[in-house]
């Protein structure tokens, strides 16, 4: 019998492999594009030195140090509330209860709202309403917290990454065995008790993954704080919640768009680039290797 | 005459529209071993989790009749089920240590307890853990993780965890069906010594082990109680055909 050549499978092949292809070429170039062009900025001295003659010499210092208090304030924020709203979710929401099936459609909705929205919700909200609020309340009129500053724009960033925590929780509350709950209340522990004690140490790592995730996404994300806090030069470092300051991924869209010089500015943008993508690979990539240690104890 | 200590009267339990135990009735004597058996799915071990209410976490669960224990209607609303729960300790078909050192698995009950004395706390671990016949085998390495130990000696240290609560009555759901011969007749071992001072319900596949470690035997089918009695009657001269069909191995 004569062989049949089975030719849609082979198109089906051939396309696959191309896509692969193109993905991983889009990946390489990229990075190949961006480590030339900034590898000779990236210097110890480009990592630890304010940005001078308008910004087309000197370093970025400001602009990490930004992005890390950014994330940090952010996931004080967005940890504990997305850790509280998981529990809530596994633990005492029965599955036919209509308010948790309302969080998770405000979950999911909140996860696919356009960075941009958060943006402006946070200058709507926290800037206009909370901040505008408090000094009318308690500095009489003077404006203090109704203007952009770090706060507001961690607060608004830890909105944008609260699904990411709470997901990341909620699969971690989920892998505790059922047996260590049931062994802790067969023990005359109340519910609370169990959580504390067995349901929260053993989604340690889960919490841990959600916050690397939600951190690694705030700081790539320019605009949530576009209107709310992040700044285009500042000479000093931000001292306290109500200054302003600056972030990697906003400080390269300055380079890049508001520059007098764009040619001297090229190799701080390339460099800069560089620094923002290194950062969020590095926690994406703690995050899956946490991720996976999780699953291996779920199936041993 | 013998101490009752566990009672259920006309007891019904349903999981949604499906009945788990039909009208039911069983004294269960104190500070002695009765072992449930009977085919799976026959109720036996919901009858257990109904004993120290472990049936309240599935929102399906409804029941109808009374469990009584010392007397007191165990689903009246008045009864803390906290409470209940320190009084009547449970051992699970798989040994569940938490992932911590074998000193804080048997703490673990003492502490959420509110007992912080170091000194009392580590007099309660030595004791359960000798009670449970695993003391020698661990005394160098309190603080090592007790997901190192084998299946058997977690299993007894599930046992020294419940004891250290020091409940009255032990419910063990098939304690040893996971474990090797010489670990299960350790166990077995086990639950002889412990029902000098405790009242112990043993749920049990087991023929054998129902006839070695039981004073009375209750035969379980399909949600009803078929006939309890001494151990050593059931096996030997049961009343209802079905219990023999069932020990002599022809059905189930």
């Amino acid at each position: 019998m004569k062989k049949r050549r089975d030719i849609p499978g082979k198109i089906a092949i051939g396309l696959t492999g191309m896509s692969v292809v193109i993905i991983i070429a889009i990946i390489v170039v990229m990075f190949t594009v961006i480590i030339i062009g900034g590898k000779d900025k990236f210097t110890w001295e480009f990592l630890s030195t304010f940005p001078q003659d308008g910004m087309t010499k000197g370093g970025i210092f400001p602009a990490i140090y930004g992005t890390a208090l950014l994330v940090i304030i952010m996931a004080i924020a967005a940890v504990p509330f997305g850790t509280i709203t998981a529990i809530y979710l596994t633990e005492y929401a029965s599955e036919k209860s209509v308010i948790a099936k309302i969080i998770r459609f405000a979950v999911r909705t909140l996860a696919v709202v356009p960075s941009i929205i958060f943006g402006l919700f946070g200058l709507g909200f926290f800037i206009k309403f909370v901040g505008t609020g408090i000094d009318t309340a308690f500095l009489g009129g003077n404006l203090h917290w109704g203007q952009p500053n770090i706060l507001w724009a961690s607060l608004t960033m830890s909105l944008l990454t609260l699904p990411v925590v709470i997901v990341s929780v909620e699969e971690a509350i989920l892998t505790v065995p059922r047996e260590y709950r049931e062994a802790s209340l067969a023990l005359g522990a109340t519910k609370w008790q169990t959580i504390k004690k067995v349901v929260i140490p053993g989604s340690l790592q889960g919490i841990l993954t959600g916050t690397i995730l939600a951190v690694g996404r705030g700081a790539g994300e320019v605009a949530p704080i576009l209107f709310t806090g992040a700044a285009y030069y500042l000479a000093t470092l931000p001292g306290s919640l109500s200054d302003q300051f600056m972030s990697l991924g906003y400080h390269i869209y300055i380079m890049s768009t508001q520059s007098s010089n764009v040619d001297q500015t090229m190799p701080i943008q390339f460099a800069t680039t560089l620094v923002l993508l290194l950062l969020t690979f590095v926690l994406n990539l703690i995050a899956v290797v946490i991720r996976v240690r999780i699953r291996r104890k779920q199936y041993k | 005459m013998k101490e009752i200590k566990i009672v259920a009267k006309d007891l019904s339990i349903y999981y949604g529209e499906k009945v788990a135990i039909n009208n039911m009735s069983i004294d269960i004597p104190g500070y002695k071993v009765t072992a449930l058996i009977g085919p799976s799915g026959c109720g036996k071990s919901t009858f257990l989790r109904t004993i120290n209410r472990m049936n309240d976490l599935i929102p399906s669960f409804r029941h109808m009749g009374e469990v009584t224990v010392d007397g007191l209607n165990i689903y009246d609303k008045d009864i803390d089920v906290v409470n209940l729960r320190k009084k009547i300790g449970m051992v699970f078909q798989r040994s569940n240590p938490f992932a911590k050192s074998i000193f804080e698995n048997v703490a673990y009950g003492p502490r959420i307890n509110g007992l912080k004395a170091k000194g009392q706390l580590e007099e309660i671990v030595e004791n359960s853990l000798k009670k449970a016949a695993i003391w020698d085998e661990v005394k160098d390495r309190l603080h090592d993780s007790a997901l190192g130990l084998s299946g058997g000696q977690q299993q007894r240290l599930c046992i020294a965890r419940t004891l250290a609560v020091n409940p009255e009555i032990i419910l063990m759901d098939e304690p040893a069906s996971a474990l090797d011969p010489i670990s299960t007749s350790k166990i077995e071992e086990l639950i002889h010594q412990l029902k000098e001072s405790y009242t112990i319900v043993i749920v049990t596949h087991n023929m054998q082990q129902a006839a070695r470690v039981s004073d009375y035997t209750a035969f379980f089918y399909l949600g009803e109680l078929i006939e309890m009695d001494k151990t050593k009657d059931i096996f030997t001269k049961p009343a209802k055909k079905q219990t023999e069909d069932y020990i002599t191995g022809r059905f189930g």
